[in-house]
């Protein structure tokens, strides 16, 4: 399947050298545009609509940010996607492609062939915050994180469980330490504002793993305390 | 030490049934006891499919499976739990109902035999204390499958006494499980997270962000658990899952652990998972998982 790039550099979730990347073409009726300012591309393309399909790759935003939104009838050949990345974890193979009310079909099956012959898995979803996969396990993360802090189970009790219970890859707080803290928080933050919801609040660990984080960069750019400064 | 001879189980549903299969397999002779003939069948039937599998898969021999099978009876006679040295209750996620079976077990069992629960929600203490033995009473929480999850929650109530605790965990060593030790906490540890995030899989169902398929496919395939949610929840029963829901919500008012209004409505419409062959999914037959 012939297809255009834009890479705008910074991909959240692909090498610049993954297949996806490295193998579109000049003038096709697909355009996959990624990176971390696939959004602005999108909306500084000139001629949108010489394309029958064009994939537009998602931070935490939805697709309606790029795309506009009408009364619930938004929807056209314009799709977003996300591969799912935990944190400093690589990137899994899961794609989660992103629909409107009145998105086209045949644009969301060929999208699926698309990635699917890269190598990835697809599940299509709704124009929401989180989408599938941080809306069912920001809010797991900060039970573990919270159950932890209130002492009903050991970190290593509560990893052995749940593994060997729900024969879960990897206990959560394993999971969480493995990938990075601050990175929760950021993602479980940004569902919070979008939600309101208590479930998705960060739990006191990620807070203050992201504030150590900051001290951190901080303490980076700013180099050792001169002489005279206190 | 407590020796622990015949093991009975009261309940031949899902859980009860797989419980029983741990049992026999284990070497013990194992009494399964349910009021419904039709449910006691079923389970037999159902055990019978499992271990045939399990011959098919060389994981036990045709003469092992023989064996097995002799020493699991099953009984619609609550009389016939009297020789048990330990009975593992596994009925509906009911307090009353729990107490009404550990009422009449407590007047035909002899006062050395264990009780245990099965529960995955209740409270180990409450349950405990309708039975007329709370200090020989313990919480024994299976994972589903049972047949096949090594795990087991260990959970003593506020009047269960030592001994009566480690003979039930040395017991649940000598079944060839893995025990972890929990507090009588709602829902202990598995339940805790399983239940609010089933339910929260339940709500973008209803919310329409995804279908059961694209939910269940990310799940595995980006997490690597071996089930989406929503194939659980057709194993599990949606009406079990709805009663583990609202017991574990009455116990903690968390939101997330309240059942969403499609599973009532998928309730009413027959549409249970797998038994009932519709749930998220469609099945064609009910066989027992694994083997």
């Amino acid at each position: 399947m012939q297809y255009e790039i834009i890479n705008t550099g910074g991909s959240p979730a692909f090498e610049d050298s993954h297949d996806l990347l490295t193998q579109g073409q000049a003038k096709a009726s697909t355009l996959v545009i990624v990176g971390n300012q696939a959004g602005l591309a999108f909306r500084q393309l000139s001629q949108p609509q010489r394309y029958t399909l064009i994939l537009i790759e998602l931070g935490l935003e939805c697709l309606g940010t790029h795309t506009g939104e009408s009364r619930g009838q938004e929807g056209s050949q314009i799709l977003g996607f996300s591969r799912f990345r935990l944190g400093e974890a690589p990137s899994t193979n899961l794609v989660e492609l992103v629909r409107q009310p009145q998105s086209v079909e045949s644009a969301i099956l060929t999208a699926k062939a698309l990635l699917e012959a890269k190598g990835l898995q697809v599940s299509v979803c709704a124009d929401f915050a989180g989408r599938i996969l941080n809306r069912l396990i920001r809010p797991y993360y900060n039970g573990a994180l919270t159950r932890l802090d209130e002492g009903l189970a050991s970190a290593d009790d509560l990893d052995m469980t749940l593994k060997l219970g729900l024969g879960y890859p990897e206990g959560p707080i394993t999971l969480l330490e493995r990938t990075g803290l601050q990175h929760h928080f950021k993602a479980t933050q940004a569902l919070f504002e979008a939600y309101g919801q208590s479930a998705y609040a960060p739990a006191r660990r990620a807070r203050v793993a992201y504030e150590r984080a900051q001290f951190a960069s901080l303490s980076a750019s700013e180099g050792p305390p001169k002489k005279g400064q206190s | 030490m407590h020796s622990i001879k015949t093991v009975g189980v009261a309940g031949s549903g899902t859980m009860g049934a797989g419980i029983a299969i741990v049992a026999a397999r284990a070497g013990y002779k194992t009494i399964v006891f349910d009021r419904d003939q039709s449910a006691l069948d079923r389970a037999r039937q159902q055990t019978q499919g499992f271990f045939a599998k399990s011959v098919e898969r060389k994981k036990l021999t045709q003469e092992k499976v023989d064996r097995i099978l002799n020493g699991l009876t099953s009984t619609t006679r609550l009389e016939d739990m009297a020789q048990c040295d330990i009975v593992i209750e596994a009925v509906f996620e009911n307090l009353k109902v729990k107490h009404d079976i550990f009422a009449q077990l407590n007047s035909v069992c002899p006062p050395q035999t264990l009780f245990a629960s099965n529960t995955s929600t209740l409270s180990i203490t409450e349950i405990a204390a309708g039975s007329g033995r709370d200090e020989n009473f313990v919480g024994m929480h299976f994972c589903l499958p049972a047949q096949l999850m090594k795990l087991v929650e260990m959970s003593p109530g506020l009047r269960t006494r030592t001994e009566t605790f480690d003979a039930a965990w040395e017991f649940c060593l000598a079944l060839g499980q893995i025990p972890v030790k929990t507090k009588d906490n709602p829902g202990f540890i598995l339940n805790y997270f399983l239940v609010p995030f089933n339910n929260d899989a339940i709500r973008l169902v209803e919310a329409g962000v995804a279908e059961p398929a694209d939910i269940d496919r990310a799940i595995k395939s980006a997490l690597g658990y071996p089930m989406g949610p929503l194939e659980l929840l057709d194993l599990v029963g949606l009406d079990t899952h709805w009663l583990v829901a609202e017991a574990l919500y009455s116990s903690t008012h968390e939101p997330r652990a309240a059942a969403p209004a499609l599973v009532k409505r998928m309730i009413a419409a027959g549409q249970l998972g797998r038994k009932t062959g519709q749930g998220f999914y469609s099945y064609k037959t009910n066989a027992m998982f694994g083997g």
